[in-house]
């Protein structure tokens, strides 16, 4: 079996968040971030664990889960490879993501009695420093 | 991936003590499982039945999806075995030790135990009885990894063995697995061993399956914490595999480190060796 090409994955064994999570969080945001391309080769199974230092039944894990939520294909004897289509998916996932963390917030403001003016301003000036 | 071992409700009275008890397990392709746990657990008894070298009371085992009593000969061309205190004969050479292993095997390769007898630095001249314990153990390795097994079983092949051999050792066992479709599967109870090379823990305390698992997790689901006794409250308490009341606090291993987070402040929280997993079930 070819070999994939390598991927930037890195494991905290500090993290709260279970190693199978972290590989998947980084495979997407390889994907969305274009690094990994539709058609291309991951690394196998055992490369991956051999590589991140974790076991082949961690990176398996995270593979099939990656698979059932279509960010890659596994193909029999030939290795797993980025979906098609996915990035619609990637970014849909990522501005819900966007739009629950602006809800939580305003959740907060509203707690505290923040008005709409002021949280008008707030998020100008965050555009601001983002733009800079 | 497939399962090259099934091991399903073996169970196994000794003069009436239960040697085994309804001990059911998998293994992967691909992975090398560490089978651990305190002497006297049961490790070898359970290796003995899976090569048919005993028989347990009831069970059944599956090697290559294949039932072992029906294709004994065609499984086992298949296998590796290694173990602690050689089947090595003392008197001959490694060649002549060679030579009637290999027959037994259809698909051994002369080439591969050259190169495994050079890199151990063997002489086939050399006999058995003179080799140190490291290297005997890199003849019985040299002979089990050279006719093109699937699965290598091997029972405490590491015991006794200085720190340098031992990881020589991992290293041909890592690399063996590195193939398509190869397992390794070896018990111990030199636990570091299985802290960097092993995928799946399996330990058997008592003749019983104690903990079956992906090494990863675990290691995640397991912590070891320490704190003021104060904090043992009744509820606390039940989140412990293992508790130990010291002069000026607690020191123990949980199975629910999210829990512990979650109920118990200040506290200190610190990742387990596989050992002190081992440890905290044992004989519980």
């Amino acid at each position: 079996m070819e070999e994939g090409r390598s991927v930037k994955v890195i494991i905290s064994n500090n993290s709260e968040v279970p190693i199978y999570q972290q590989i998947k969080n980084q495979i997407k945001d390889e994907i969305l971030k274009g690094n990994l391309t539709d058609g291309e080769l991951l690394p196998s199974i055992r490369h991956l664990a051999n590589e991140t230092g974790v076991s082949v039944l961690t990176s398996k894990r995270a593979y099939d889960e990656l698979g059932q939520e279509g960010y890659i294909n596994g193909v029999q004897g030939r290795g797993f490879f980025v979906a098609a289509q996915n990035m619609d998916m990637l970014r849909e996932g990522k501005i819900k993501e966007v739009e629950n963390k602006f809800s939580e917030a305003l959740k907060i403001a509203e707690m505290i009695d923040i008005s709409n003016e002021d949280l008008k301003t707030m998020f100008e000036i965050l555009l601001q420093d983002k733009g800079r | 991936m497939e399962y090259l071992l099934e091991v399903d409700g073996l169970n196994k009275t000794f003069k009436g003590k239960k040697a085994l008890d309804n001990v059911s397990f998998r293994i992967f392709e691909g992975c090398i499982t560490g089978f651990i746990g305190v002497n006297g657990a049961g490790k070898t008894t359970t290796i003995k039945s899976i090569l048919g070298l005993n028989f347990p009371d009831s069970g059944e085992i599956k090697i290559f999806g294949k039932c072992l009593k029906d294709n004994e000969k065609e499984i086992k061309d298949r296998i590796g075995i290694v173990f602690d205190n050689g089947y090595l004969y003392e008197d001959l050479s490694i060649e002549e030790m060679k030579k009637i292993i290999a027959p037994a095997y259809s698909r051994w390769d002369e080439n591969v135990f050259r190169s495994y007898l050079e890199r151990f630095n063997l002489e086939k001249k050399q006999k058995i009885k003179t080799l140190s314990k490291g290297m005997k153990m890199k003849c019985a390795l040299a002979l089990a990894l050279s006719h093109h097994a699937d699965l290598l079983i091997m029972d405490e092949p590491t015991s006794g063995l200085d720190p340098k051999i031992r990881k020589q050792l991992l290293e041909i066992i890592k690399e063996f697995v590195s193939e398509d479709g190869k397992s390794a599967f070896f018990s111990t109870h030199i636990t570091n061993d299985l802290e960097k090379t092993a995928d799946q823990i399996i330990m058997l305390d008592q003749g019983k399956i104690l903990i079956d698992e992906d090494k990863d997790v675990l290691l995640e689901k397991h912590a070891l914490v320490k704190g003021d006794k104060s904090l043992l409250t009744h509820d606390c308490r039940k989140l412990f595999v293992s508790l130990e009341e010291k002069g000026f606090g607690f020191e123990g291993l949980t199975n629910n480190r999210a829990a512990v987070r979650n109920s118990m402040k200040d506290i200190i929280m610190e990742k387990p060796l596989i050992e002190d997993i081992m440890i905290a079930y044992a004989g519980r």
